[in-house]
């Protein structure tokens, strides 16, 4: 049981993966992506 | 191995940072390859990248978690989470020693010949403090009036936004430069900082501050890439923990050789005289851990 424990931890985040595609998160990553992170250069 | 690796992490600093067409009017890539994060620590801010940094996308989920909910929008870092989660628990840290272009800086620092430092082991704590308050509690729950926290991580530590993304902009853009002020100036001396202790110690940011190599480190012991040690084969040389850059001091007993500090590099592999590690995969159909050298470790695990 515990020598599969790394594809029941791959299949899990595989599906946290998936999940997160199907409620559109890629899209929020993207919109913060492509603007300029002005806490990232420590502006604002 | 070790100039395999080298080989390795140049490349990966190339496709991680392998926007040439760099312009003034452009600073930021837009393109789809936005929507992926790279697994290693590149501010996505930084005109060189087309990718998303996977610390940046996770502290802005968790600082609009309350706005969304509140808008009755889920975005819980799920696909941030699960992204880093499929990486971490086929090769756990390993990102970290071939593919991180902020820990290839920091290798390429540690070359120059100035007296070397080993760091006092407790700073590495600063691991768990990192991620749990500039990563989680600050960004969720340090909010603002409509509900937004703020990337804290980014915002008053990670050293790598400044030099891959503030002061390129900064050259860039003439218009930022009037909107600096303290907390730039404290980063940029934080960043300094690292760049010096780097000369002395190797790689002291991931070592002592890094959430990321945590995050992946904490998948070290369950990842389906493993290393083993065989105690049995040890010749008590101890050349393996001389020359981990982690300090991960597995032959003495002191550390697990799958310590969230190991970032696979496979030093200690390479130099063993005794082949006293090795590499192994377990075997996800058979539920066994196989050598990489096809040898028999089950018997050895006996």
């Amino acid at each position: 049981m515990k020598s599969r424990l790394p594809l029941f931890i791959f299949i899990f985040f595989c599906l946290l993966t998936l999940s997160g595609i199907v409620l559109g998160e890629p899209g929020e990553v993207f919109q913060k992506a492509v603007a300029i992170c002005l806490s990232c250069i420590g502006i604002g | 191995m070790e100039r395999f690796r080298q080989l390795i992490q140049l490349i990966s600093a190339f496709v991680a940072n392998c926007r040439l067409l760099i312009t003034p009017s452009n600073p930021i890539y837009k393109g789809p390859l936005k929507h992926v994060c790279f697994p290693g620590l590149n501010c996505y801010s930084c005109p060189a990248t087309p990718w998303a940094c996977p610390l940046g996308a996770l502290q802005s989920a968790f600082a609009s978690l309350k706005a969304n909910l509140a808008a009755g929008k889920i975005n819980l870092g799920l696909y941030v989470i699960g992204s880093l989660g499929v990486v971490a628990s086929l090769v756990g840290r390993m990102p970290c020693g071939w593919f991180c272009p902020f820990g290839l800086f920091q290798d390429i620092l540690f070359r120059i010949r100035l007296p070397k430092l080993e760091l006092w082991r407790p700073l590495t704590w600063g691991r768990y403090l990192s991620l749990i308050f500039l990563v989680i509690i600050l960004p969720i729950f340090l909010t603002d009036k409509f509900g937004y926290g703020q990337t804290s991580f980014c915002k008053y530590l990670c050293p790598a936004g400044t030099l891959e993304a503030g002061i390129p902009l900064l050259i860039m853009s003439p218009e930022l430069r009037s909107a600096i002020g303290t907390l730039f100036y404290g980063k940029f001396a934080l960043m300094g900082l690292f760049i010096f202790w780097s000369m002395v110690t190797i790689r002291p940011f991931c070592r002592t501050l890094c959430p990321l190599g945590l995050i992946l480190g904490l998948f070290n012991k369950v990842s389906w890439l493993r290393l083993r040690f065989h105690q049995n084969t040890c010749v008590d040389c101890h050349a393996c923990e001389l020359i981990c850059p982690t300090g991960v001091f597995f032959a003495t007993g002191r550390d697990d050789i799958n310590s969230t500090k190991c970032i696979r590099c496979f030093r200690c592999y390479a130099l063993c005289p005794g082949g006293a590690v090795t590499i192994e995969f377990s075997s996800i159909m058979k539920g066994e851990l196989e050598n990489i050298e096809g040898c028999d470790c089950n018997q050895k695990q006996g």
